[in-house]
C-alpha cells in the first residue's frame, strides 16, 4: 500500500542532510545539523574541572542544556536533555576524564518534525568537533507508523501530527568499517542494538520491530554522509 | 575501583554489608550468576504490588499504589470550564508529577529533583496516547461547558520504577472517579450541584464513572550483560543504568517503549523480552486492580 507524502517522497526516502562543523568560534566542538527544514545547532563546552552534586566523581559527567526556540524552558525541554545527556553517556568513554563535565548545549533553530533525532545528531557531530573521547558514533532517525501499519522515515511536523505513532530511535555507528562477523552479539553485529528508543502513539509490536528493522536500514545512509562530513576532521589524526 | 581479583580475595574477609558499599555491581553480579537478587526475588519477578481505592476522601477519585516500598499517591479534582473552539465537544486532563522531598533523601526542598518533569512529561504522553479517556466523555454542554481534570500524583516514597508506579496510581485513581452532578445556575453558568440543592434540574444525571478502555499496563526493566531484571529498585537502578520501560495496553498494543540511552545496547531479543516480561505483569495489574474495584463497589 502506497503512502502519498505531502512532499512527493517515497515513505524511505530521507529530507536533504547538511552538516556543519566548527560553526561557533567561542565552542570547544560544534556543528550544526539540518534534516530538511529542521534545524539544530549544538556547541560543546569542556572537560571543565568538577562534577555535579549527585554525580559519580569517578567518571566524567555530561551535562546537556536544551534551549527551545521560542518561549521557556517547560517539561518536554526537561525530558530531552534527560534523553539526550542518557545517549551521549552512552557514546562517550566516561572513564578517561574523571570528575570533568562536559557541557552540550543544543539549540533548535528551526522545528519542522523529527526534532530530538535531528539535535541528537547535531550533539554526536559537535562532540566529534571537540575530540571528546568516544566509543562509537550514534545515528538518529523517526519513524512514522500510518494507520495503515506503513512504516515512513523522517517525517515532517505536519507528518508527524496526523500519523498514529512515530518512534524515534538511536542506533549505534562504527567509524571504521568492521569485517563480516566481527563484534557480532548473540547472532546480531553490533549496528543492530538501539541506544535509545523513545515512542509516541499506540502500535503493535510487530509494526515497532518492523520499523526498527527499517529504522536500521535509513541509519546507513546517514552513517555514510556522517562519516563523509567528518571525514576532513578524521584525515588530520 | 577495587580489582575483579582483589575484590574476591576482600570479599571471604569483608563485611556483607560492606562489600555491597564498596563493590556494589560485583556484590549484585555474584546474586545474578545464582538467578537471584539480593532481596530475593528472581530476575523477572516483580515487587509485591498493592492499591487502595479513595484514600483521598476530599478528592472526585484518588488511589494510593504501593509496588514494594515505592508509594504513589493519586489524587483527581475535576472544575467545569469553557472548552476551546478547536475542540468544542471535547474535556481536558492536565497531569503533573510531584517529588516532595519525603520521597527521597536525594531530593532537597526548593529544587525540583531531576526526574519530576521528565516522568510528569511521560505520563502526560502516555495516558493520552494510550486513549484510555476519551475526551468527549468529559464534555458537558457543547461549546459551553467541560470538564478539566487535574491528575497529581505525588510520591511518598521513591524506590525506583517511579513510572510504573505513577501509571497504575492514575489508572486506579482514574476508575474511582466519579464525575460530580452539575446544574446551571441563575446566571446561566454551569455549576456543581451540592447536595442541599436537590430541586434544581441537574445537566447531567447523577454521579457517574468515566467509561475505561484500552488500560496501560507498564513495567520498568533493567538491562545489564545478558540479564533483564524486572522492576529494579532505587539501589539497583542506581548502579546499572540502562533502563527499558515497556507500556502495552489490554489489547495488547505497544503503547509506549521508552529506552533513554544507557551504557547496554537493546537488542531485538531483549526487546521481545522485555515485552513478554511486559505482557504477564500486564495481567497481574489487570487482577490487582478488578480485585481493587471490586473491594470498593461492596462497600
Amino acid at each position: 500500500m502506497e503512502i502519498d507524502r505531502v512532499d512527493g517522497r517515497t515513505p524511505n526516502q530521507l529530507r536533504p542532510l547538511a552538516c556543519s562543523r566548527g560553526v561557533l568560534y567561542r565552542a570547544h566542538g560544534s556543528a550544526s545539523w539540518t534534516q530538511g527544514d529542521t534545524k539544530v545547532l549544538a556547541a560543546v563546552y569542556g572537560p571543565k574541572a568538577g562534577t555535579k552534586k549527585n554525580e559519580n566523581p569517578e567518571k566524567a559527567c555530561i551535562e546537556v542544556i536544551w534551549k527551545p526556540k521560542t518561549g521557556q524552558s517547560g517539561k518536554l525541554e526537561r525530558e530531552y536533555e534527560m534523553i539526550l545527556k542518557r545517549t551521549l553517556q552512552s557514546i562517550c568513554i566516561l572513564t578517561l576524564n574523571p570528575n570533568t563535565t562536559t557541557s552540550v548545549i543544543v539549540q533548535v533553530v528551526n522545528d519542522d518534525g523529527s526534532l530530538l533525532p535531528c539535535a541528537i545528531n547535531a550533539a554526536c557531530a559537535a562532540l566529534v568537533d571537540a575530540g571528546a573521547p568516544l566509543k562509537h558514533l550514534a545515528v538518529a532517525i523517526c519513524c512514522c507508523l500510518a494507520e495503515s501499519g506503513y512504516v515512513i522515515l523522517d517525517p515532517s511536523k505536519l507528518e508527524e501530527q496526523n500519523m498514529k505513532a512515530f518512534a524515534y530511535l538511536v542506533f549505534p555507528n562504527a567509524l571504521t568499517t568492521l569485517p563480516e562477523g566481527g563484534l557480532r552479539v548473540g547472532g546480531e553485529p553490533m549496528e543492530h542494538g538501539i541506544i535509545t528508543s523513545v515512542t509516541q502513539g499506540a502500535m503493535s509490536v510487530d509494526d515497532y520491530l518492523h520499523s526498527l528493522e527499517r529504522g536500521r536500514a535509513a541509519t546507513a545512509k546517514m552513517s555514510a554522509f556522517l562519516q563523509k562530513s567528518l571525514q576532513p576532521l578524521l584525515s588530520d589524526d | 575501583m577495587g580489582l575483579p581479583d582483589g575484590s574476591g580475595d576482600l570479599l571471604s574477609e569483608m563485611d556483607g554489608d560492606a562489600f555491597r558499599r564498596l563493590f556494589p555491581l560485583q556484590f549484585y553480579e555474584s546474586h545474578f550468576v545464582k538467578s537471584t537478587r539480593p532481596d530475593g526475588r528472581s530476575l523477572t519477578e516483580a515487587r509485591e504490588t498493592s492499591s487502595a481505592l479513595g484514600a483521598v476522601a476530599s478528592a472526585d477519585g484518588s488511589a494510593l499504589v504501593k509496588i514494594g516500598s515505592t508509594t504513589m499517591l493519586a489524587a483527581i479534582k475535576m472544575e467545569v470550564m469553557t472548552p476551546p473552539t478547536e475542540s468544542p465537544d471535547e474535556g481536558c486532563i492536565a497531569i503533573d508529577f510531584h517529588m516532595p522531598p519525603i520521597c527521597s533523601p536525594t531530593v532537597r526542598p526548593g529544587r525540583p529533583a531531576d526526574a519530576a518533569p521528565v516522568v510528569s512529561k511521560q505520563l502526560s504522553d502516555t495516558i493520552l496516547s494510550s486513549g484510555l479517556i476519551n475526551l468527549k466523555e468529559l464534555s458537558l454542554i457543547s461549546g459551553k461547558a467541560a470538564w478539566m481534570a487535574y491528575l497529581d500524583i505525588y510520591c511518598l516514597d521513591a524506590d525506583g520504577a517511579l513510572f510504573d508506579a505513577a501509571l497504575l496510581s492514575a489508572v486506579a485513581a482514574f476508575s474511582h472517579l466519579q464525575i460530580p452532578v452539575v446544574s446551571m445556575n441563575d446566571e446561566g453558568k454551569v455549576v456543581v450541584m451540592s447536595e442541599e440543592q436537590g430541586g434544581k434540574e441537574a445537566v447531567n444525571n447523577g454521579k457517574r464513572k468515566l467509561t475505561l478502555s484500552s488500560i496501560p499496563f507498564s513495567l520498568t526493566c533493567i538491562l545489564h550483560k545478558k540479564y533483564i531484571l524486572a522492576d529494579p529498585t532505587a539501589e539497583e537502578e542506581s548502579i546499572m543504568e540502562t533502563l527499558v520501560t515497556v507500556v502495552l495496553d489490554s489489547s495488547g498494543q505497544l503503547v509506549s517503549l521508552y529506552k533513554p540511552g544507557g551504557p547496554v545496547l537493546a537488542y531485538t531479543s531483549a526487546i521481545q523480552d522485555c515485552v513478554a516480561l511486559t505482557r504477564q505483569r500486564a495481567r497481574e495489574l489487570q487482577a490487582i486492580l478488578d480485585e481493587a474495584i471490586s473491594g470498593m463497589e461492596v462497600d
